[in-house]
Formats: C-alpha cells, sequence, structure tokens
C-alpha cells in the first residue's frame, strides 16, 4: 500500500461517526443516541437533528447516560452513548461495569476527543487510560480504528454486532489514508507493511506515526512490519504471534498509559505464546498537560520521532 | 401456574407473603449468609406485584408485553427470588441454592443470560443504578408506542447515591408517566437509622421540587398496596414516585425496625423463633 505522506488528506473522526450515525439512523429505526450535552463536540447533534425523536437528552449527567442507555438497551433499542473519552469511561465506570458488560447489554459507547487529541483542554480532559479501563472489562470489545474511513466502519460494525462496545475516536482532523473499500473485521489485526527487522503495533493516531516512521528506517535499510490493531479486545493473537517469529522484536504504538494499553495488551499475547523482545512508544505514566495534539505527542514522545529512536536503540548496527 | 394468576383475596395475598418471609427465613438459614431485613420488610409489596399488579408471565419470562421490574437495591435479592419461585419462575427447591457456588440465585442479582434467574433483566448491587436503567426502558417502550409499566424499587437509603438525582432530573425532563418507583422507607440502613447517616427527609418535597408525582402508600397493608399501584399505573403526564412506609424485619418481632438487621442472617435458634412468629401457610415450605 502506498501512503501520501507529504500531503495527506486530513479529516476528523468524529465527523465519521457523526456520518454513520445519520446513515444507521436512517437504515435502522432501532438505533437512539443519548446526549449528554456535548453533542455539538461529539457530533451527536446530527443524529438529534435528523432524528429528534430517538435522541435523548440526559443533561452532564454521564453515569445516569450510561444506565439509560442500558434500560434503553433492555427495550430493544441500539443505544449509543457519548461523550469525550475520560467522561465515557471513567465516571461512569461502575455504571458501565454492571448496567453494560456484567449484564451484557447491547450498549454502544462511542468517545471522542480521546487521548491526547484534546490538547489545549489540558490533562482533565485527556483519555489516557480509558482503553485500559474498558479493556479490563469482561464482555467488553473495544476498537480504536486510525482514521475517518476505519472509524466509519467501526462504528457500523458495532451497531450490527449485538453486545457492549467501547469505541475510540479524536477530535482534531487526522490523515485518512486507510483504504475505504477494505473489509473491517472485528478482532482482526490490518497489516499495512511487511518487514522482517522490526514489527510497529500501533493502534489509533500512533498508526500513521507508525507508518511515518517505517518509511524514514527503511531508508536507513531497517526492514519495518506495521500492524494497525483496531480491535484491542478481542485482540488478534495469530497476528501477533506471527510477526513476533518473523521480526523477532515488537515494539507497540499508542497515544494512551504504557500501562493497560496496547503495549499491556500485546505484552499479555506474547510473553504466553511467543516471548519476544518488545518496547513501547506510550505516555509514561504521567498526565497530559495543555498544548497543540502535535506539541503534546512530541513533548510525551508518542509520534514517529520516538518510535524511530526506539527501533534504532535496539537495532543498533 | 402461567400468565397473571391473580390471588383474589387480601387474605390470599397476605398469606402467601407470610409464605415469601417464612421462604426467606429458610434461605438465609440454609446459605447461613445474606440480607434479612429488607427482604422481610418488602415481602407485601412483591407479593401484591407479582400475584396481582403486573402483567408478567412466568412461562415467557422475557415477553413483549411484559412489565419491567428493576431492582435497584439488589442485596435484598431474597425477597425477589423467593417471589420469582412461589410465582413458578424457578423450582421453589431452588431456593435452597441462596449465595451457592454454580448456583443462579447470585448473593445479588445477576440476569439470566449471565447465569442468573429468569425474570431479573438487568444486574443490580451496587446502588443508585436501577432508576436510570429504567427510565432507558420507560424512554424504548414510549418511543414504541408500548403501553408496558416499568417498576422500579429503591431503598431509601439508596436515594443518597447521586446517579439516583441525575436520573429523577431525566424522568422528569422526559415526563416517563409509564415509569413507577417505589421507595422502600424504612428508615434504616446498614450503619444506623437513614436520619442519623444522611438524612433525606422531607422525601416528598424533594422529588415534587423535581417535577415528581408522589403518592404514598403503607408498605404493610396489602388493600393500600392495590390501591395506590394502581392509581399509579393510571396516572399520566409525569414520573410517579410512590413512598412505601415499611418496617425493616417486618413480621419478626426482634428484627423489626431494627438496622442491624439490614445485613445479618439469623441463626438457627433465632430462625427457629422467626418461623413460630410466621404460622406456616397453606402453600407449603419449601424445605
Amino acid at each position: 500500500m502506498k501512503f501520501n505522506f507529504d500531503n495527506p488528506e486530513l479529516k476528523e473522526t468524529r465527523q465519521a461517526f457523526a456520518d454513520a450515525l445519520i446513515k444507521l439512523g436512517s437504515e435502522n429505526p432501532d438505533v437512539v443516541v443519548l446526549g449528554g450535552d456535548v453533542s455539538g463536540s461529539v457530533k451527536t447533534n446530527v443524529f438529534r437533528d435528523a432524528f429528534p425523536d430517538r435522541f435523548f437528552s440526559v443533561g452532564i449527567a454521564e453515569q445516569d447516560m450510561i444506565g439509560t442507555a442500558a434500560g434503553l438497551a433492555v427495550a430493544g433499542k441500539i443505544p449509543i452513548a457519548s461523550a469525550y473519552g475520560e467522561f465515557a469511561t471513567g465516571r461512569p465506570f461502575d455504571q458501565i461495569r454492571q448496567s453494560v458488560a456484567y449484564s451484557q447489554m447491547n450498549v454502544k459507547i462511542c468517545a471522542s476527543h480521546c487521548g491526547i487529541s484534546v490538547g489545549p483542554d489540558g490533562a482533565t480532559h485527556q483519555s489516557l487510560e480509558d482503553v485500559g479501563l474498558m479493556r479490563l472489562l469482561p464482555h467488553m470489545t473495544v476498537l480504536t480504528p486510525c482514521d475517518y474511513n476505519q472509524t466509519y466502519k467501526a462504528i457500523m460494525k458495532c451497531v450490527e454486532t449485538k453486545g457492549p462496545f467501547y469505541v475510540r475516536f479524536y477530535r482534531d482532523k487526522t490523515p485518512n489514508f486507510t483504504d475505504p473499500n477494505e473489509e473491517y473485521e472485528i478482532g482482526k489485526a490490518q497489516i499495512l507493511k511487511e518487514g522482517k527487522d522490526v514489527t510497529l503495533v500501533a493502534s489509533g493516531l500512533l498508526v500513521w506515526e507508525a507508518l511515518k516512521a517505517a518509511e524514514v528506517l527503511e531508508k536507513d535499510g531497517i526492514s519495518v512490519k506495521v500492524i494497525n490493531i483496531h480491535t484491542i479486545k478481542p485482540i488478534d493473537v495469530d497476528a501477533l504471534v506471527k510477526a513476533a517469529e518473523e521480526t523477532n522484536l515488537v515494539i507497540t504504538c499508542e497515544d494512551h498509559q504504557k500501562q493497560s494499553g496496547l503495549y499491556g495488551a500485546v505484552a499479555e499475547v506474547l510473553s504466553l505464546h511467543r516471548p519476544t523482545q518488545m518496547d513501547y512508544v506510550a505516555v509514561e505514566d504521567t498526565f497530559g498537560e495543555s498544548g497543540t495534539m502535535e506539541e503534546l505527542m512530541r513533548k510525551y514522545k508518542i509520534n514517529d520521532e520516538e518510535i524511530i529512536r526506539k527501533v534504532k536503540k535496539h537495532l543498533k548496527k | 401456574m402461567s400468565k397473571n394468576p391473580q390471588l383474589g383475596t387480601i387474605e390470599e395475598l397476605n398469606e402467601m407473603a407470610r409464605q415469601i418471609r417464612r421462604d426467606i427465613i429458610n434461605m438465609l438459614l440454609i446459605a447461613k449468609t445474606g440480607h434479612s431485613g429488607g427482604p422481610l420488610g418488602t415481602a407485601d409489596i412483591f407479593t401484591a406485584l407479582y400475584f396481582n399488579l403486573l402483567n408478567v408471565d412466568n412461562e415467557n419470562p422475557y415477553a413483549d408485553d411484559r412489565d419491567y421490574v428493576y431492582l435497584s437495591i439488589g442485596h435484598i435479592a431474597p425477597v425477589w427470588y423467593a417471589t420469582l419461585a412461589r410465582r413458578g419462575y424457578i423450582p421453589i427447591e431452588e431456593l435452597k441454592t441462596l449465595r451457592k457456588v454454580n448456583g443462579r440465585l447470585q448473593g445479588h442479582p445477576a440476569p439470566f443470560k449471565t447465569h442468573g434467574v429468569p425474570g431479573v433483566e438487568l444486574a443490580s448491587g451496587s446502588l443508585g443504578q436501577g432508576l436510570s436503567i429504567a427510565v432507558g426502558t420507560a424512554l424504548g417502550l414510549r418511543l414504541d408506542k408500548k403501553p408496558n409499566k416499568v417498576i422500579c424499587i429503591n431503598g431509601d437509603g439508596e436515594l443518597q447515591e447521586g446517579q439516583i438525582w441525575e436520573a429523577v432530573m431525566t424522568a422528569a425532563h422526559h415526563k416517563t408517566d409509564n415509569l413507577i418507583m417505589i421507595v422502600d422507607k424504612n428508615d434504616c440502613q446498614i450503619d444506623n437509622r437513614v436520619q442519623k447517616v444522611m438524612n433525606l427527609d422531607p422525601m416528598a418535597d424533594k422529588f415534587r421540587a423535581f417535577n415528581w408525582e408522589v403518592m404514598e402508600m403503607d408498605g404493610h397493608n396489602m388493600q393500600n398496596i392495590l390501591d395506590t399501584v394502581n392509581k399509579a399505573k393510571n396516572f399520566k403526564g409525569k414520573p410517579i414516585v410512590i413512598i412505601a412506609n415499611t418496617k425493616m424485619g417486618r413480621g419478626v418481632s426482634f428484627m423489626e425496625d431494627d438496622y442491624r438487621w439490614h445485613g445479618m442472617p439469623p441463626n438457627e435458634e433465632q430462625g427457629k423463633i422467626a418461623l413460630t412468629e410466621l404460622a406456616p401457610t397453606k402453600f407449603g415450605d419449601f424445605v
């Protein structure tokens, strides 16, 4: 696959959410959406305006939003609850645990403004623990699509698949580079590039960074495989083991705390099935701060430069 | 027993409530763990709901036309299990398995598909969550123009949870008049009297200020329960809360109105006295 590194198309993943909601709303009368006041930010306002009867405002009350969603699911609806990543997961964690995951309710938690992407708002609004929290829950499926095209498909898939889902996406425009016609299969890793020396296992925002890093590394004679883990749970064990066998070095790349997120998930798989030299590019057990997304990715070392540094550290020639 | 087996007379309903109280004592004696006070205090309400007021079918617990019951205070599960067993949802002998490993009668209720019992829609136990769920179901039913009712049973101490008041706002905002919240007001919680731990009075005024219709009933007067819930079922325009004045541990003299019986089972000797005070009924014990 060829990527336009110089001038990629930039699109908001939250717009993919909005576009998918309009499609779902017109196709499936059971799809309902809950609004927790931030409907303009997370773009559920487009669904509200198109299908006012199926949009329920609960006010600034995320715990109630999750419960109301679970109750709608009991009544046969497919509720989509949306907020910023932190307020969609951390704030109502116990409600998600009991009323959604343990109860196996068909609730879709679709969070925008995840990871460091909410930049200037600062640490309180940056969800760097959401993947860990959601991955911890039995019965929960966790999707972390990497761009507009994939977010659109992830939203469509989560609604057509029964069970509790967490889907993570972003506020800012990000490169839109995956093939819109490629099938999106939950739990199946996307191999973006083959290589022999190192595997970059990336998710979300860091997939593009991994591709950029791979491009640079190849010029330095390092052969890089790039895997997009768009489903963190259930994770694609076979793809990870195969990659470990092929390259003997695996580096995970994510915009999340290093503990409990993608790094943890991949380490759990490889330590059991194929112990392999690993490293990570992730947030170093710290909270963020205000700044633009690009500034923060540089400062918190979750970008292409850091990926290149980590790879070279292990593959000194 | 199948759909809508009405117990016609107040005497029969009272006798069933007494049997359910005997079942609760017997369950707790076998389990040697579990809550006594709340289950005994709500036996009359559960009997009225399942043997007279609700449209439910034990042979088809998840029928489309069912009335929905949410027990937000999951810890009083023994009264729900005993009622469901007497109503034919589960075998009566299964009551011996309360809180036992590999059983369905979890310490706090689990839904059927998560190793729980039929008739339970969703897990409860972590307090304060049931009302939000009930509001969600009420909204879903209204969207489909269905006449089903949603009942949510809450405790008075439980109203200290903030999520309850979020849901109280949501229900009022959306005017879910197909929802009836029943508050088991026994002024007891695990630490002390509710008034001592965190006062909630004036409770009725709080709900009225949030635009709810408030009704009150004597939670141990069967006729009063039937009349009040029937009135609530026909009320239009606002969500309805029924404040049920009850005594924790009702029917067993040494437990009655004593908060220390919130989370304790009786020992063998206490159980014997309790079963003497709650005279045997025509329905018969499961042990």
